[in-house]
């Protein structure tokens, strides 16, 4: 459809401030938790220490009597279930007969301070029958485990199964004939890997104010990834018109898909009903780590075949996935990013969606990618090694190409894989010297690859032309980390104004198209092409206005540089014909609603150089690159935010990050002390190398740039771990623990 | 009293260089009382547990998580915000410096840590890389991977010592 145009853009590519920059470093940008409307009370959630038991009884009274307290509610003040699906996100929102994990929602309270309702809430008499909880993912696959939901059945290519079960689903992928490509193999590769939950951790908390009009309509202010989605799941569970519910996004404290999800929203809102008064919900620390979307722990059996020439011939896997207490892990995703980047002839993928007493699963950047990509690429890793070819040689020589079939069906598009893996190995990193240990450590280096498929999907985006030559630009897509300056910056491009001239905003759902869900590296890439689309319009309709003054033939208007001319005399600058056509004629506006059908897939590289202390287990990362396709950087200084911010979310993942949870399935390190994230002195300065394989599907080449590169951390560092000491971890997090037990210096626990 | 039988005292203070008279209960955080009596939301609660630094303020010069202190320990003394970063000549170089550096993303921890700077300069005009990080260590964000954080507290550091080079303002 587009040819994307030579370099140099006159916008795309800048470095440029970010229009919400200087609300973000004063205070002034409101985030969820700071939205405070006259008179409003303090919502507070009682939740289940229980990870597994019946609620023979709720008794609210002495909570609805202490002064103070305005309303409280339980799932008996939410409509009936309709269906299984509405039956789950009602009973996540305030558990009905069951509660399935520790912190599970089970009444809420609404008082005059924060001090008063939790106070309330302790009053709240819940009375529970204890049952068995199973939280590991092969531990409640076993016939004999406590059974979640007594009308699951699995669901697979059989059909449904006969007996109650926690595994909710079985798919399987087969591709050529896996028993004749493992024949053919020279080398064989077989491994099990065990990952944990891990959380988001986005800085702010969930928060949401919500707040009925006399009349019978809702506006909820709310920290989320997508204004609709909550004005959906709110709307759906209530029962309400779509049209009663506005839902006014905040600005968000960090999301990476644990914001897809709505948590608080309904609660605020029930109370808010009942109180007849703004009610705000905002979550502790340790309900986030609880009770919002984690990622699923993961369990994988990999097998790899290939030929002594270095070609893969099979590839099997089984891949099993914690959902938590509701169906819907991303074991789908994990398929489909697992042998992503490579041609291979003959495979089989197994996936099993398992419940288990743990917070229901949501997205969490690149979903399901990392543990899977984890697995795969330290067998790939070990293939290379036993064919004596170097690792991303090995990967060269199986890369997949635009139209070839994937394990998990489905066929490649457009791909700049390649020429990552080639940026990577001519880098100055991978090409250095690894440098020598400091007395009694080991060193090793890494390198991992990935591939993301990206999305593309719904978005909105109006322009609107001020009298003075300014441009309004809404969209209703949730900016999580700078996506109004990028769209704003396309929109600019395709005016062909300064990027000044242009003042982006978020709107709400009472005033803004529909959009999904600013996820799946979607924002700067789908939004940007319904920015550009109206960017366009604005300028046919403002030609067909200079014809119309100038008594001209439209044909004969042409617009380049800002300014609309007409054979040799007559011209108007953009804001001279803004200010005559806002005078006449009508406003000058283009709403674009968009659902982009095709989108390019993302490729990262990664090179990690460890020092690893043997007597102790302790890795230290001393260089970090990270490599990766993004098609365009329409702001180069956001892309490597987004790369170096990515790669830091997997060095947790791979090094530190997991839930721990007790024999009663109660979470044991739900805080920032025990569940430790990497601060600022456990990474190196993370070097960024932006390869750019325009996307022809987009007008300037884009590609989505957010999730790539949190996949390849763990394998990376996990084969630095082994060149470095000789031993392949094979779980998550990579601890000094696990990695003493693997050397065989401290017996298996 | 309130209906919760507790007794609010009366707090007087100096934030941001203005004198502040407040009334809260005994049992509230300094950072509550910032945000939800004072109204200065800038400082944001992250964990209200001390580890994660979304809250940091100085508290007399001191860098502290404004979750740790009681609102009444600030009586007689003198706390600065984020809010009180920028005067009326515009943004303070250490702003500027994460503005000009993308040092920032989601901006949900950019206070806590544009504070701890402030704190850090203050006292070492000249930080190392591994100064910085170490002194950084208790503000976690989760969006940057710290690479662009640092760079601007460079950024900020060198700017700061011309500008006390310089003694025009």
């Amino acid at each position: 459809m587009h040819t994307p145009k030579e370099k140099p853009f006159a916008v795309i590519g800048e470095r440029l401030p970010r229009y919400d920059g200087v609300d973000k470093v004063t205070g002034k940008a409101i985030f969820g938790p700071d939205v405070t409307l006259p008179g409003t009370l303090y919502g507070f959630i009682l939740r289940s220490p229980h990870a597994h038991a019946r609620i023979r009884s709720i008794d609210t009274s002495r909570a609805a009597a202490l002064p103070g307290v305005y309303a409280v509610v339980t799932a008996a003040d939410l409509p009936p279930a309709e269906d299984t699906e509405h039956r789950y996100a009602r009973d996540n929102t305030l558990a009905g007969d069951k509660v399935l994990y520790a912190g599970h929602a089970v009444a809420a309270v609404a008082a005059r301070t924060p001090t008063i309702a939790e106070a309330a809430a302790r009053l709240i008499a819940v009375e529970y029958e204890v049952l068995p909880a199973v939280t590991d993912v092969l531990e409640a696959m076993r016939d004999d485990a406590p059974i979640l939901h007594e009308e699951m059945r699995t669901r697979s290519l059989a059909g449904r199964g006969d007996r109650p079960s926690n595994i909710a689903s079985h798919f399987r992928h087969v591709k050529g004939d896996p028993a004749r490509g493992f024949a053919a193999a020279e080398v064989i590769v077989e491994r099990e890997f065990h990952t944990l939950t891990v959380h988001q951790s986005y800085i702010e908390p969930q928060a949401a104010t919500a707040v009925w009009s006399d009349g019978g309509a809702l506006t909820i202010y709310t920290t989320t990834q997508g204004a609709f989605a909550v004005r959906d799941h709110v709307a759906w569970l209530l029962r309400l018109p779509l049209s009663s519910v506005r839902v006014i996004p905040t600005e968000v404290g960090g999301a990476f898909g644990g914001k897809n999800t709505s948590y608080v929203d309904v609660v605020a809102a029930l109370l808010a009903r009942k109180a007849r008064r703004p009610v705000k919900v905002t979550m502790p620390r340790a309900d986030v780590f609880m009770a919002t979307g984690p990622s699923s722990g993961a369990v994988f059996r990999v097998k790899m075949g290939a030929t002594r020439d270095g070609r893969i011939t099979a590839a099997q896997a089984e891949l099993y996935y914690a959902a938590g207490a509701y169906p819907g892990s991303p074991v789908g995703s994990g398929a489909n990013v697992m042998f992503g980047p490579y041609a291979i002839p003959n495979g089989q993928i197994d996936g099993y969606d398992v419940v288990t007493n743990g917070p229901r699963v949501s997205s969490y950047r690149a979903p399901g990618g990392t543990p899977a990509n984890f697995a795969a690429e330290t067998v790939i890793d070990e293939l290379a090694e036993k064919l004596g070819l170097d690792p991303i040689e090995f990967r060269l020589r199986n890369h997949a190409r635009e139209g070839d079939e994937r394990l998990d069906g489905g066929t490649h598009g457009h791909l700049g894989g390649i020429e990552t893996l080639e940026a990577a190995r001519a880098c100055a990193h991978y090409n250095a010297p690894l440098g020598d240990p400091r007395p009694g450590m080991r060193r090793g280096r890494g390198v991992a690859h990935a591939y993301w498929g990206n999305w593309g999907g719904r978005s909105s985006c109006t322009l609107t032309v001020n009298g003075d030559g300014t441009v309004n630009l809404v969209t209703s897509s949730v900016d999580l980390s700078g996506t109004r300056t990028t769209i704003a910056m396309q929109a600019a491009e395709a005016l062909q104004l300064p990027p000044e001239r242009i003042r982006p905003s978020v709107g709400d759902t009472d005033n803004t198209g529909y959009a999904d869900v600013s996820a799946g590296s979607r924002t700067t890439y789908a939004t940007g092409i319904a920015a550009i689309k109206a960017a366009e319009n604005i300028i046919t309709q403002m030609r067909a206005r200079a014809a119309d003054v100038w008594g001209v033939p439209v044909a004969s208007v042409v617009y380049a540089n800002g300014v609309f001319a007409s054979g040799s005399d007559l011209r108007f600058t953009f804001a001279e014909l803004a200010r005559l056509a806002t005078e006449s004629g009508g406003a000058i506006s283009s709403m674009v609603n968009v659902d982009v059908p095709k989108w390019g897939a993302g490729f990262s590289t990664q090179i990690a150089d460890v020092e690893v202390d043997p007597e102790t287990g302790k890795v230290t990362l001393l260089r970090y690159t990270v490599v990766q396709d993004v098609g365009r950087a329409v702001h180069p200084a956001m892309v490597e935010g987004q790369m170096q911010g990515g790669a830091t979310q997997g060095i947790g993942w791979a090094l530190y990050e997991g839930y721990v949870y007790n024999e009663q399935g109660q979470m044991l390190n739900a805080n920032f002390l025990d569940y430790k994230i990497p601060t600022a002195l456990d990474v190196p300065l993370i070097e960024t190398i932006i390869v750019e394989v325009p996307y022809p599907e987009h007008p300037f080449g884009v590609r989505g740039v957010g999730e790539p590169p949190i996949i390849p951390p763990p394998a990376a560092i996990a084969n630095a771990i082994y060149r470095a000491i000789g031993v392949r971890p094979d779980r998550l997090p990579m601890t000094p623990a696990h990695l003493l037990e693997k050397m065989g210096v401290i017996g298996n626990r | 009293m309130n209906e919760t039988g507790i007794h609010k005292q009366l707090v007087s203070a100096t934030i941001n260089g203005e004198p502040v008279e407040f009334l809260c209960e005994p049992q509230q955080s300094l950072l509550e009382c910032l945000r939800d009596i004072l109204g200065l939301t800038g400082t944001k609660e992250g964990c209200n547990d001390g580890n994660c630094g979304a809250c940091s303020v100085l508290l007399d010069g001191q860098l502290v998580n404004s979750c740790l202190v009681l609102g009444v320990e600030i009586q007689g003394r003198s706390v600065t915000t984020v809010e009180g970063l920028a005067d009326w000549r515009g943004l303070h170089p250490i702003q500027q410096a994460f503005l000009d550096a993308d040092g920032f993303q989601c901006g949900f921890c950019t206070p806590g840590i544009l504070i701890a700077t402030k704190a850090l300069l203050d006292r070492e005009p000249n930080p190392s890389e591994a100064q910085i990080r170490a002194w950084l260590s208790g503000n976690l964000c989760r969006c940057t991977g710290y690479d662009k954080i640092v760079r601007a507290v460079q950024s900020a550091a060198a700017q700061l010592r011309t500008s006390a080079a310089s003694p025009l303002c």
